[in-house]
């Protein structure tokens, strides 16, 4: 990276002193300056274009060897003369276990948000947003072992129970023996996950609502949740959404605890309780090792579609941000 | 906003001063009945829970869960008015919602931390895994530590100035199409999932014909770190006061002179919490280093060359494995990367109060 030492460019000695020109960008130190800084801006631009140049480079070189049909089959075997290899089971698995992490995590969030901005003690609440922020710092491999070693065998009741009295819904019926390493156990660590982030958002925005909207319902004699519902709710409304999408975007792209959860197999089942089915980032993570080159990139491929995936959900979190700049989730 | 919130007052039929007068006069719950519910909606939750013998514990609290915001609804709706219990209903399932966040989050750490302490001692930290059969116990972390340490070491080098420039540039300069479009594109590169940074480095790998390093992985680093920085940095610039790039200006010092000493030295504390978060954010990256820096069981000092190992990723190898004495070593591994995580958080927040821009005068 040729602007790697920006802060070290040499101090060009004052030349003009005397006879300042009207127009700064006249000196040379400024162009270089404001050069460099452009520059890193625009590299940053390139980096994105290449990204996606390059994944699809690699992604047609496997794609149009591809036997099978790209979207629809379920099965990935990239190997020998005739490989075959689809994204139907990812795509599937990827989406299936966002939803569940979503439904569970952004009410939680919102309580969670709710009770730092409004209902804590005041003693409390300053250390809880704190704890809550570094909880986001937990590395995901830390998550994922924890999953795997410690969650898993709690939900097995959990899984059992749900069977029995929710088996009635076909989504919640357990057809299948076996540990709950499933779509299901994968969406609640996820929803662990994603806590964190979802909630340091949503409690931004609420302690941004106007003091005196609240103070105006109060007077009137509201009771606490009423304040919530007419005046903190109506305006954080936007800033939950783009905070869920945040979350969403990580639940999409989760590598490593989704890897340690699941006992990946290539079938579609919406019998979300039964182990089995796979993610993209889980599968590249589990191929990865024996794949040959040709294998590679046919994860690149699979990488590409959960590159414009997340591209997707993140421009259109942004986008609903972007009405009021003021809450980026960029450093919660 | 402020007339919804108006109007949807208006429309309850009460008058508020009846209400209030309603609220003297009429029976209301003492102060410890939320307390008294919980107790009672956990014994009752564990009882039935017991007897029905369902095993996991997670069941029964599930269900104390619930007893608990059914019996302050239905109390207070009895004892006292509808909208005291509604009141108290959303109260309630906040609590809740709190109690059940707490209690994954904190299982983890104790967790991490009461396993980890098992095999987590100066031995541990001083060897690596040459010569150790992974599924006996012994060897250690030193080889993922260095590995560690380097990656994301050279990350930081090259993704630091970068994304300093890249926010100097959005605060000081930008304008127009350009700096919206940089602007919309750190923030989508923020979401960019770790495993695609780290394919879509292992496909550069595959056109150049290159071998894994530490640095290919610290370049999928480089693209996870830099929209961090730049979004925490501009931030801090946005904080510094124009009173003072003005002051600067006046006395005819340049832009850029102005830029170098007056505002980034007003920012450098919280640019230098920015720069650490985003390490501690990356530093726990494992997808990366397994496409592109392979693992290793050897003490690799050379980031160039060959392959490496790293904290994260010698936490996946370990679990891998799969036998009691890697379980635990991979929990000792989680815990000095924990600990190294949290302390560069606490430091960097520590420097950002210390060092808070000064705003005003």
């Amino acid at each position: 990276m040729a602007s790697s030492t920006p802060i070290d460019t040499p101090p060009v000695p004052p030349v003009q002193r005397k006879r300042a020109r009207p127009k700064a960008s006249g000196r040379a130190g400024d162009k270089i300056f404001l050069g460099l800084s452009r520059g890193s801006g625009i590299l940053l631009l390139v980096i994105m274009a290449s990204i996606a140049v390059f994944l699809t480079y690699r992604a047609t070189l496997a794609v149009s060897k591809d036997e099978g049909n790209f979207f629809t089959t379920l099965d990935w075997n990239p190997v020998g003369d005739k490989p075959v290899f689809g994204i139907a089971v990812l795509l599937f698995g990827t989406i299936v276990s966002s939803i569940i992490a979503m439904a569970i995590a952004v009410p939680i969030a919102v309580g969670i948000a709710l009770f730092i901005s409004h209902y804590a003690p005041r003693k409390l609440a300053a250390p809880l947003a704190y704890v809550v922020d570094l909880l986001a710092a937990v590395p995901s491999i830390v998550y994922g072992i924890w999953g795997a070693l410690f969650l898993v065998p709690y939900l097995e009741g959990l899984n059992l129970w749900l069977d029995q009295f929710f088996g009635w819904t076909y989504v919640l019926e357990k057809t299948e023996v076996g540990v709950a390493r499933s779509l299901f156990t994968v969406g609640i660590l996820l929803a662990i996950m994603i806590l964190p982030i979802v909630t340091s958002v949503s409690r931004e925005v609420f302690l941004q609502v106007p003091k005196m909207n609240e103070e105006a319902a109060l007077a009137l004699g509201a009771t606490r949740w009423e304040v919530i519902r007419l005046s903190v709710l109506p305006f954080g409304r936007s800033g939950v959404i783009s905070a869920s999408m945040l979350g969403l975007g990580r639940a999409l792209g989760e590598t490593m605890a989704v890897a340690t959860v699941l006992s990946p197999s290539f079938v579609i089942s919406a019998h979300v309780l039964n182990p089995g089915g796979g993610t993209f980032a889980q599968n590249i993570a589990a191929k990865f090792d024996e794949a040959d080159q040709f294998g590679r990139d046919a994860l690149i491929a699979s990488g590409l579609v959960l590159f414009i995936l997340t591209l997707l959900v993140n421009g259109a979190a942004r986008l609903i941000i972007a009405r009021r700049k003021e809450y980026s989730g960029a450093n919660a | 906003m402020s007339q919804a919130a108006n109007t949807g007052i208006q429309e309850r039929p009460v008058p508020t001063a009846a209400a209030s007068r309603n609220s003297l006069s009429s029976r209301s719950l003492p102060r410890w009945a939320p307390a008294a519910f919980a107790g009672a909606a956990i014994v009752l939750g564990v009882g039935i829970g017991a007897a029905a013998g369902w095993q996991s514990r997670i069941q029964w609290g599930l269900l104390s869960a619930v007893l608990f915001v059914v019996i302050s609804y239905v109390t207070t709706s009895v004892v006292e008015n509808q909208r005291q219990a509604k009141d108290r209903l959303a109260t309630s399932i906040v609590w809740v919602c709190f109690l059940l966040a707490v209690v994954p989050l904190a299982s983890l750490v104790w967790t991490t931390v009461s396993r980890g302490a098992k095999v987590l001692d100066v031995y541990f930290l001083t060897h690596s895994m040459a010569g150790v059969l992974g599924t006996a116990p012994g060897g250690g972390v030193y080889h993922a530590l260095i590995g560690t340490l380097e990656q994301v070491g050279l990350a930081t080098l090259i993704s630091a100035p970068i994304g300093l420039l890249t926010a100097v540039y959005l605060v000081e300069y930008g304008k127009g199409a350009l700096a919206k479009a940089v602007t919309f594109f750190v923030d989508v590169m923020t979401g960019i999932p770790s495993i695609v940074a780290g394919l879509f480095i292992l496909s550069i790998m595959l056109i150049a014909q290159l071998q894994p390093s530490g640095l290919m992985g610290s370049l999928a680093l480089t693209i996870l770190m830099i929209p961090v920085v730049v979004r925490s940095t501009e931030e801090m610039l946005k904080l510094v006061p124009n009173e003072l790039r003005e002051a600067s200006l006046a006395l005819g010092v340049p832009k850029w002179r102005t830029i170098l000493k007056v505002v980034l030295p007003t920012a450098i504390g919280g640019i230098t919490t920015g720069v650490m978060l985003a390490i501690a954010r990356i530093a726990g990256e494992t997808a990366p280093i397994m496409l592109l820096v392979f693992g290793s069981q050897l003490i690799n000092p050379n980031p160039f060359q060959g392959a490496q190992s790293s904290l994260p990723f010698y936490i996946w190898e370990q679990y891998k494995i799969g036998s009691e004495a890697s379980y635990d070593r991979a929990w000792a591994a989680a815990l000095v990367l924990i600990a190294f995580v949290m302390i560069l958080n606490l430091v960097a927040r520590g420097i950002a109060r210390w060092k808070a821009p000064k705003t005003g005068r």
